[in-house]
This record gives structure tokens, C-alpha cells and sequence, in this order.
């Protein structure tokens, strides 16, 4: 079960609290009677299914009710960052943890890492 | 004396504290403290079961959590049987009833053992092989034969009476294992004040400490010492110890699962106490200090009982104070078994020799074998064994061949080395790593904030092991912000430090042989088949593991993974690392149901949603239908009706007089604010800027994609304020949907909203004496058809109480639906069915509800309509306005395929014969002629007999199905085929002025 920061309640919660939203950062276009077919298509349909790093969205359903963003890594489940919504992507590079263990030698694992381990 | 193999002074149990126990219906004596292992030992019985797919007989092969064999069955009563306990965790106590499993008809005599035989008929991958042909023999013939074969205990068939609780905890070091390296952390990080939780499988800390009597630290006993240290972490308040208690599951963000077993040693619990509890810790750090695992020598007919791991055996010598046999063999590729062969000999046991595949083992354990006179051959393998239910002798050969020499044992210890538990460290996603030199799977990179110490990090040396744990514990305990005041020191000493290990196949069991040497005892998996596997192509572990069924029993391979991984690897020519290890995986050892289950059974499961009248229609006769979670009065039974009935009655009492209903459960939102119509402009298909306050609108709310999500009755209470209902199932994803659409696409705009399901109780009053009925009861609203029409609302009072009442229908009759406060509802429902049941009216359930609606076309978002239906689909076309620059779903609507011809449309079906009523969800063909697969058009989504119409009536979706009015379709069932009209979806008052009056 997660922790998850919610950026309203400015506090870490339990999983259970939250209930997941989907993609972030997907607005929905002004001028909807205007798209083409192809462009409403890529709007409401198309999706990545990141493998790595996400951005998506959250409701703190049983808590503050307000949906915001989140930063996370599909593989290692890893939330790099939760922040407001309406808010736009925070710089990712600056926000990648050196190292959250005791021991301080133990890397994050991420996709990235994964990865390079197995080239 | 509690059994004939007892070494009296040897062990830490108390011979006076004796305990009766039944095995498969014999009683034997133990003692208190024993598990049901060694006190089976204690009185000689090696043979506790029978072997999964061969039926071989089997015995006991660890003292702990990783036994494969030794499976049981635990009975108290007909509803408490355990099936698969391991017999080495199951503690004894008085009276307990033990069964042996898997074996037909007695345990010495199983007919089973025919499979034994057989057994070049049942190589790896059998099943895949040989059950393909002819295919409907797999139906009804192969699998039905192989799954009453397969399993090895039974489970109860009555209801499991125990409970059991859950928890959870948070502290800012969770220690998993307190054996030395475990208590040491735990210490360390707890004289700083962290709050710390430690647990551990077994009854008492201790670990390895258990059979490892040659340790001492800081001058004690390391048992005694590990006891001490407990006691003095439970006087401690910033510190939890939990016995009896396995971490079973590691999940994100250190989130551990641990199952404390509460009552399951005890003869007679307190029915208070649960059986078991779950707890559910969030820990800041975790220290693992789960150990290692001896494993098991892969040779021929390794698996006969009597042959164990040799620190099985001294665990049975140093803690229960029980020999194994009383001429002992010892088979090992490392030194640690030299060990258990000193403590039984100076225990007075004869050891008939050290059988050891290095030609050079570690020279201090070498020497004392010589000093206490024991033969040790080195550079040998034993290649046989003998002995049917039991082993009887060795058969002992020079490695690379030569004369073998039998040797007469009754027990056989072995030993290939350690394998260090990394099962959590895995589970917490780090990434184990091979070590080369020592041949082991360690802790590389990690992914949790957790550390690993000792004999599972892969730490021999003692003390390296006391200052690798005693740091952890303090770096941990730091960085949650806790300081030492003073640095722990603990002197630790023991009498060898082991060398050796072996991985694979020992001698007389490697390539080209057929011998049957187990390397996974529960699913009968010897290494000639992980060959075969090889073979027949499976070139990675987990196809391997797959074909084979290799550590895939409920051992999860403890003993097998390594050997069976040594195997493959030789056979494929390749390098241990490069063929990788399967996936550990939760739970480390079995969890029953119960535990995980937990608190949700029976009523507890689900929460039920009552409404306020609840009590009221149950005194009424009320039959309930679950509702999502709501439970909805059904039908109203009187005495000699049965439903159908019931709802007759209900349907014409409504249409000829009048019917009351429980309406509550509908959602209900409250939209206020200034810009609260703008929002509802862009949420529903209508236009909201020209109704009026006091009127109310039918809503249509679509997805983006343009497919109906919902519907309900808006009515406006003031220019800033609207009163919005939903579909009982959809108030939830409804309120969401608006408030996602609020805060995240249209939050300029100055609207709040408000879930007031539950704040209103909502009563129908439905029928021509509508009126007449709340006429007597309503204060300060003009009820007149003039100046209260259809589809208005109004505020005022009811029986003394505030209201909002609306002039709405779901019937298609004269209609008011009265919300009052919650907690008024009861009172006002009485209040009302004293009015209405003088002048003929009745309550009427949510079936007659159904039937009216359909009798006037309504649809029911989600019966009728399936996430697949446009409003035009369904003949509202009229909701959606036509002018609005923008509503959720606007472009959806006018996607080609929503505007395309020939889509599924919503009509009305009449049967030709009007007593047939329709199956709902049954498909409709235009020729019933066709050859099968028939093309199918449409299905029933409503089908009701309706009394009013005299007649049965549907609802169906058809493609094109607006353009077939008065056609005729067809729709087969098994035993007919029905024919049906294409009709409106008006069925009673087309013209609707029965709502007017």
C-alpha cells in the first residue's frame, strides 16, 4: 500500500484514501466543436501506458476530496512528486532522489536503472 | 520419560510439563513446547506422510518454517481443520488430534505407491503431454481424475468459527528475525528511543541460536543470552516484540504484512482471543535478519524418511532434547553438519560416519571429528540409500566411482551449505546479486529504505555479524532522528566458522543418471527433470520452473530453488547468473484466509445502506433487493401473495388510486453558487439558463465521448441554487465526475457542491389521489395544478417540517416526491400512509417502480442503456440542446460513428403472443431461418408483465430499430423461438395527460 502525499492536505496518507485518475496534464481543448476527428481522437483516446516515469492524476477521494498531480515511476511505484492541479510539469531531473536508504549507497530504482542493468 | 528418544539433560524443555497428542488416531506423549515434529521424533515415528505425485513415504526434513515434507492435518472440531501445518511449527498441546494426509487407506500401506512404479509414466511435463487427446476427455474424464489426485490435505467443509483480528502499527525500525543478528539491531536501535518493532516465526527469539549451542556472547549461552535480551526489550515502552509472528509479505513504501499466530498452540483458548492477527506495520526503516537456509544433498533416493538437515537434527538434540536415530550418517559438502555430528556423539549417540563430497574440509571441524573418534570420509558420496519406511543403510562410493560399502544407519543428517533468505529483501524489489566465490544469491541494489544483516546478507563470522547488526540498528534508529547516547559493544564467540557448499546434483546423481535424487520433496521434482526440461527446450528458470513444477508447492522452493537453478545451468552450459532466479514472492510461508479475510465476513463484508424508513417497510412486509450497497424494499408481500402478486397488485393500485415509495437512496447534489447554471450548461446536454426557479428539467449527462452517464430530475431552487438527483448506482461516479470537471477543467467557475444523499428521506406519492393524500398534511404551498404544475418544485412545509416538495413522476401518473430532513422521514412516511391506505392507496418496491416506468417508456441509465447509447439512440435526442457552444460531450456526439446509420436503437417490443413476457438480455434476429451463427441485431433490455396493459411489454435495444416500427423479429431461445413487434416505447397514456391533472 502507498503513501501518498497530498499537496493540499500537506500531508502523507495512506493509499487508501486516494483513488487514481488517469493521465495528467491532458487539458481539455477550448475550441471542442473545432477538432478534427483525428485530434479529438488523440485527445480523449490516446493514452502512452508509460513504462517509467508518469505523470497522472489523484483524488484525495476520502480526505480532502481535490484532485492534483503526481510524479511516478511505473515500475518501482515511486512517487517522485505530488503537486497541485493546474500546476505545470515540475523539472523532473532536479527531483530524482541521490538516495533514500540508511546506508546511503542504495540507488532508487527506476526504470532507467533497470534497464541499464540489463544492457 | 515423553518419548523413547529423549536424551535426558539434553534440551530446554521441562520433562515434567507433559502433553497428550493422537497421530492418525495413536496417542503418544510430549512436552510442553514441543512441536508436533519433534515430540514425533521423541517417540521414534520418522513416517508423517506420503509424497505428492509418487506416494512415496516421507518423513521430516527441517525443524522449520521450510519444511516440504512433513505436511499434517491440525483437527479440533468439524469446522477447525487445518490441512498442509507444517508438523515442524505446530506446537503440541494436550489432546490435540494429528492426521497424516495424502495417503489411501493407512499411511504404511498407501495404494497411492502404485504411482511409484509408474513412475517413468509420469516424467516432467506429463500432464502437458498426455491429456491432449481426444479433447473433450479433458472436460469430463482428465481433469475431474487429476484434481481429485491432486492436493495433499482436505479442507473443512463447515465454516471456519474462529475470528481473527487486524492492526496496524507504524514505528520507525521494523526488525524481521530475531535470531542474533535480528535481537542485536533491535537493541541498537531501541536504546536510542526509536520505536521499534521486532517479530520472529518462532515461539521464542533465539533463531539459529536454537541449535547453535557452541555460541556465546558476552560470556552467556547465546540461547540464554537471546532471552535475556528479549525480556530486556519488552520492559522497554518504546519497543514491540512479537513471537509467533512471520512477516510474510513486504510491499511498497516499507509496508510489512505480519500474521502473529495468537491461540494456535493452546489446548483450550479463550474464545476472546482471535486465532490469529494480522498486522499491517508502515515502517520508516527495516532491518532483515531472516537467516539463511541449510539445504538439502541431491542424491539418489534422498528422500526416504529418517534423512534430514543436519541442523534439523541438532536443533532436535539442543532444544527439544531429541536424537534423530540412534546410529547416525552424516552426508555434507560443508562443515556446519560436522557440528550437529559432535553435539549427538558427545550426546552419547553413535555417528556411523561423516560422509563429505570435499576432498578438503575445514581443518578445525576435521581435527575434532578425529578427536571424538569419528570416520570421516572425505572426497566420497553416498550414491544410495535403503529402507522402505524408514532408512536403513548408506551406500557410500569414492567420488568419480569404485566399490560402494553400505553402511547401517536409522538416520541420515546432510548438508550442501546455506542459502541466505533474501525472500524479503526480493520482495521489497531490490535486486539480488550472485556472488561468485561463495556461490550465493545476496542483496545487491536495494529499492526500500532496508537493510539487511547477518546469515541473510550473507555475513559468516560471528562477530562481524554483532557489529554489521548492532550499526544497522543505530544508522537506522538515526536516520529517523534518533541519536545513541553511548556505542553497544557485544563480544561474541563460537567454535568453527563453516566453509564448504554445493549447489546441484552431488555424486551418482549427476548428468546421464535416472536415478530418482529430489531436489523439490513436496512436488516430487527430481534433478533428472530439470534435464529434461532442458531438453525439451525450456531454456529460462521460469519455463523451467513451470514444466517441472519445481518450487511451485507451498514451500515456494526453500530447499529446491538453488539446486534446481545449479542443474539448469550446468545442463545449459551457462553461468548461474546468466539462467536468473525466479521471482520471490508474498506470502514467505502460507497465510490462511482467515487472517487475510479478517473482519469482512458476513455482514461486515460490505457496508449496507439503509434508508430512513427501513424499519417501517420491513414492518410492512417489505421484501429488500440489494442496490449497490443499498438495501430497496422489492415488493410489498401480503398474506397468500407471492411476487408476482404482489406486484400486480402494486402496479394497478398505483394507476387506479395511488402508491407511496421510498425514493431516498436517489443521489442528490446540491449545486450552488453563481455560476452554478453556467456549470450545469457544460455538465448536462440541456440548457439550464431558461428554467426558472421553482421549475425542474429531465438532465441527460454524457461522458466526453458522447455515451449517456447518467440522468435525473434538476430543479432550481433559486437563480444561485439547484437540487440535482442521480441514479441510485450512479451518485458516487456522478458527484466525482462534477467535481473532477469543477476543479480541474472549469475551475473559474464560483460553484460549490454538496452530497446530500443521505441528508434527505425522499417519499413517492404517485397515482390520481396523489394529491388528495398530501393535500391534508402540506402547509404554505398552493398544491393546485395551476400554480404547482408538472415538473415544478417549491418549498414549504410538511407535517410541521421543512420540505422540498416536487411535482415529478417516474410513473407517469399525477405525482409529488417529498424530501424532508433525514431523521423526519419515518414520521412523515406514517403521517402519509395514514392518509393514502383509507382511500385504497399501498407502498409500492422498486419492482412495480420498474414496470410502471417501462409501461411509459422511461429508461433506467444503465439498464437500458449500456455506456454504448447516445440520447438520440434512446429517443431523447430533444434534451440535448441543440444551440450550447459546449457541454461534456459535444464532440463526442458527432463522432462518425455516433451520427452513422443503422446504430442500435432503443424500442418497444410486444410479444405476438401477449403472455410470453421476454427474457431480459435476450438476443433478436431478423430471420430465425438463418444458419447459426445467426446475425444478431439487438437484445431485450426490459421485459416486464404489465397488469395495466394486460399484456407483456419490453424494451429493446435494435440496430436501425427506429426505422423497424411494425416489423416483426424473432428471438430464439433454447426451447422456442418467440416472435416479436417492433413498437414505441410508450406502452399506457401515450399522450401523456394523466401527468397533467
Amino acid at each position: 500500500m502507498l503513501l501518498i502525499y497530498c499537496p493540499y492536505c500537506e500531508e502523507e496518507r495512506s493509499e487508501l484514501e486516494f483513488r487514481q485518475a488517469g493521465d495528467a496534464h491532458i487539458a481539455r481543448p477550448r475550441n471542442m466543436t473545432e477538432m478534427s476527428d483525428a485530434d479529438f481522437e488523440a485527445f480523449f483516446f490516446l493514452r502512452d501506458n508509460v513504462k517509467g516515469l508518469t505523470f497522472e492524476r489523484w483524488r484525495h477521494l476520502n480526505g480532502c476530496g481535490r484532485f492534483f498531480n503526481a510524479a511516478r515511476d511505473t515500475v518501482s511505484d515511486k512517487f517522485l512528486t505530488t503537486y497541485k492541479a493546474g500546476l505545470p510539469r515540475p523539472d523532473i531531473s532536479a527531483l530524482r532522489p541521490a538516495a533514500s536508504s540508511p546506508v546511503g549507497t542504495a540507488p532508487v530504482e527506476t526504470y532507467e536503472a533497470t534497464e541499464a542493468d540489463a544492457k | 520419560m515423553s518419548g523413547a528418544n529423549r536424551i535426558p539433560g539434553a534440551g530446554r524443555l521441562t520433562p515434567a510439563k507433559t502433553a497428550r497428542f493422537f497421530f492418525d488416531g495413536k496417542s503418544y506423549a510430549a512436552l510442553e513446547g514441543d512441536t508436533v515434529a519433534s515430540a514425533l521424533l521423541a517417540n521414534g515415528v520418522h513416517l508423517v506422510g506420503r509424497s505428492f505425485k509418487y506416494h512415496r513415504p516421507r518423513g521430516i526434513v527441517s525443524a522449520g518454517a521450510e519444511e516440504p515434507n512433513a505436511l499434517i492435518g491440525v483437527e479440533r472440531d468439524a469446522a477447525r481443520k487445518q490441512p498442509n501445518v507444517r508438523a515442524t511449527v505446530q506446537d503440541v498441546f494436550d489432546g490435540m488430534k494429528v492426521v497424516s494426509q495424502n495417503r489411501w487407506p493407512s499411511l504404511a500401506f498407501d495404494v497411492g505407491a502404485v504411482n511409484n512404479l509408474l513412475a517413468p509414466f509420469f516424467a516432467a511435463g506429463f500432464y502437458y503431454k498426455t491429456f491432449m487427446w481426444p479433447k473433450q476427455a479433458w472436460k469430463h474424464v482428465y481433469e475431474p481424475q487429476i484434481r481429485a489426485a491432486a492436493g495433499l490435505g482436505v479442507s473443512p467443509t463447515e465454516d471456519d468459527t474462529d475470528h481473527y483480528s487486524s492492526r496496524y502499527a507504524h514505528c520507525d525500525v521494523l526488525v524481521i528475525g530475531a535470531g542474533l543478528a535480528g535481537l542485536s539491531a533491535a537493541l541498537a536501535a531501541a536504546k536510542t528511543g526509536a520505536r521499534v518493532i521486532i517479530c520472529d516465526e518462532q515461539p521464542e527469539v533465539g533463531g539459529a541460536l536454537h541449535y547453535d549451542k557452541s555460541v556465546t556472547i558476552d560470556g552467556l549461552d547465546g540461547f540464554t543470552w537471546a532471552q535475556a535480551t528479549a525480556a530486556n526489550l519488552k520492559r522497554m515502552t518504546n519497543v514491540k516484540v512479537l513471537p509467533r509472528t512471520t512477516a510474510f509479505g513486504y510491499y511498497a513504501q516499507n509496508f510489512v504484512g505480519l500474521n502473529e499466530r495468537v491461540t494456535e498452540h493452546l489446548a483450550k483458548p479463550d474464545k476472546k482471543l482471535p486465532r490469529e492477527r494480522l498486522w499491517q506495520v508502515r515502517a520508516k526503516r527495516v532491518i532483515i535478519a531472516t537467516g539463511a537456509i541449510e539445504r538439502h544433498m541431491v542424491f539418489a533416493n534422498n528422500d526416504r524418511p529418517g534423512i534430514m538437515l543436519a541442523s534439523a537434527a541438532r536443533t532436535f538434540l539442543n532444544h527439544f532434547g531429541v536424537t534423530v536415530g540412534k546410529k547416525i550418517g552424516v552426508y555434507t559438502a560443508n562443515d556446519s553438519a560436522y557440528e550437529a555430528a559432535f553435539d549427538l556423539k558427545r550426546a552419547g549417540v553413535t555417528i556411523a560416519a561423516i560422509v563429505d563430497s570435499r576432498e578438503k574440509p575445514g581443518e578445525g571441524v576435521l581435527a575434532e571429528a578425529r578427536a571424538l573418534g569419528i570416520e570421516v570420509l572425505t572426497g566420497h558420496g553416498v550414491v544410495n540409500t535403503s529402507g522402505n519406511l524408514r532408512v536403513s543403510s548408506m551406500s557410500v562410493a569414492r567420488n568419480g566411482g569404485g566399490a560402494a560399502r553400505s553402511i547401517a544407519i536409522d538416520a541420515l543428517l546432510m548438508s550442501a551449505g546455506w542459502t541466505p533468505s533474501v525472500h524479503m529483501f526480493s520482495q521489497s524489489r531490490g535486486k539480488v546479486a550472485y556472488d561468485t566465490e561463495t556461490q550465493r544469491f545476496l542483496p545487491g541494489a536495494y529499492a526500500q529504505d532496508c537493510l539487511s544483516v547477518g546469515a541473510c546478507n550473507g555475513t559468516n563470522d560471528l562477530q562481524a555479524t554483532i557489529e554489521e547488526s548492532l550499526a544497522a540498528g543505530e544508522l537506522t534508529a538515526r536516520a529517523s532522528g534518533y541519536s545513541a547516547s553511548e556505542k553497544l559493544e557485544l563480544q561474541g564467540h563460537n567454535a568453527f566458522n563453516w566453509t564448504g557448499g554445493m549447489a546441484g546434483a552431488a555424486e551418482g546423481a549427476g548428468p546421464d543418471t535416472t536415478v530418482k535424487a529430489f531436489i523439490d520433496f513436496q512436488n516430487d521434482v527430481c534433478a533428472k527433470d530439470i534435464r529434461l526440461a532442458v531438453r525439451e527446450g525450456m531454456h529460462s528458470i521460469e519455463h523451467i520452473k513451470r514444466f517441472t513444477t519445481n518450487g511451485m508447492a507451498t514451500d515456494q522452493g526453500k530447499l529446491s530453488n538453488i539446486h534446481g537453478l545449479a542443474i539448469a545451468a550446468e545442463t545449459l552450459g551457462r553461468e548461474i547468473p546468466k539462467v536468473g532466479l525466479t521471482t520471490f514472492r508474498a506470502p514467505y510461508t502460507p497465510v490462511t484466509f482467515g487472517t487475510l479475510i479478517n473482519h469482512s465476513r458476513g455482514e461486515l463484508f460490505d457496508p449496507t445502506r439503509k434508508t430512513p424508513m427501513h424499519a417501517l417497510e420491513e414492518a410492512q412486509g417489505a421484501v429488500f433487493e440489494d442496490v449497490g450497497q443499498w438495501k430497496r424494499a422489492w415488493y410489498y408481500a401480503r398474506a397468500g401473495e407471492d411476487m408476482h402478486q404482489a406486484v400486480n397488485r402494486e402496479c394497478k393500485t398505483v394507476r387506479d388510486v395511488a402508491g407511496m415509495f421510498d425514493a431516498s437512496t436517489l443521489g442528490k447534489i446540491e449545486v450552488v453558487g453563481p455560476d452554478a447554471a453556467q456549470f450545469l450548461n457544460l455538465i448536462y446536454t440541456n440548457s439550464w439558463d431558461t428554467l426558472k426557479p421553482g421549475r425542474c428539467r429531465y438532465g441527460i449527462m454524457l461522458r466526453e465521448d458522447g455515451f449517456v452517464y447518467d440522468d435525473g430530475v434538476v430543479g432550481r431552487l433559486a437563480d444561485d441554487r439547484f437540487h440535482v438527483t442521480t441514479t441510485t448506482g450512479g451518485a458516487a461516479r456522478v458527484m466525482n465526475h462534477m467535481e473532477d470537471y469543477l476543479q480541474t477543467e472549469f475551475p473559474h467557475l464560483d460553484v460549490w457542491l454538496t452530497s446530500a444523499t443521505e441528508q434527505w428521506a425522499v417519499i413517492a406519492i404517485q397515482g390520481p389521489k396523489a394529491r388528495e393524500i398530501i393535500a391534508p398534511l402540506v402547509d404554505g404551498i398552493d398544491l393546485s395544478n395551476e400554480a404547482f404544475p408538472h415538473m415544478s418544485v417549491r418549498e414549504g412545509k410538511i407535517c410541521g417540517v421543512p420540505t422540498r416538495l416536487f411535482r415529478m413522476s417516474f410513473t407517469g401518473e399525477l405525482g409529488f416526491e417529498v424530501n424532508v430532513p433525514a431523521d423526519f422521514g419515518p414520521a412523515v412516511w406514517e403521517a402519509i400512509r395514514a392518509q393514502a391506505e383509507p382511500l385504497g392507496a399501498c407502498a409500492y418496491g422498486t419492482e412495480t417502480m420498474h414496470v410502471l416506468r417501462a409501461e411509459k417508456g422511461y429508461i433506467i441509465v444503465g439498464q437500458d442503456t449500456d455506456g454504448t447509447v447516445t440520447p438520440d439512440d434512446a429517443s431523447l435526442g430533444w434534451a440535448v440542446g441543440k444551440k450550447k457552444p459546449d457541454f461534456v460531450g459535444i464532440r463526442g456526439l458527432r463522432r462518425p460513428d455516433l451520427v452513422a446509420d443503422g446504430r442500435k436503437q432503443l424500442v418497444g417490443l410486444l410479444t405476438k403472443d401477449p403472455k410470453v413476457v421476454l427474457e431480459e438480455g435476450a438476443q433478436i434476429v431478423a430471420d430465425p431461418n438463418q444458419t447459426v451463427p445467426m446475425t444478431m441485431i439487438g437484445h431485450v433490455t426490459s421485459a416486464y408483465w404489465s397488469e395495466n396493459c394486460g399484456r407483456s411489454i419490453a424494451l429493446a435495444l435494435v440496430a436501425g430499430g427506429k426505422a423497424r416500427i411494425g416489423e416483426t423479429l424473432y428471438v430464439p431461445m433454447p426451447d422456442r423461438t418467440i416472435a416479436v413487434e417492433v413498437s414505441d416505447m410508450v406502452f399506457f397514456d401515450k399522450e401523456g395527460g394523466r401527468l397533467h391533472v
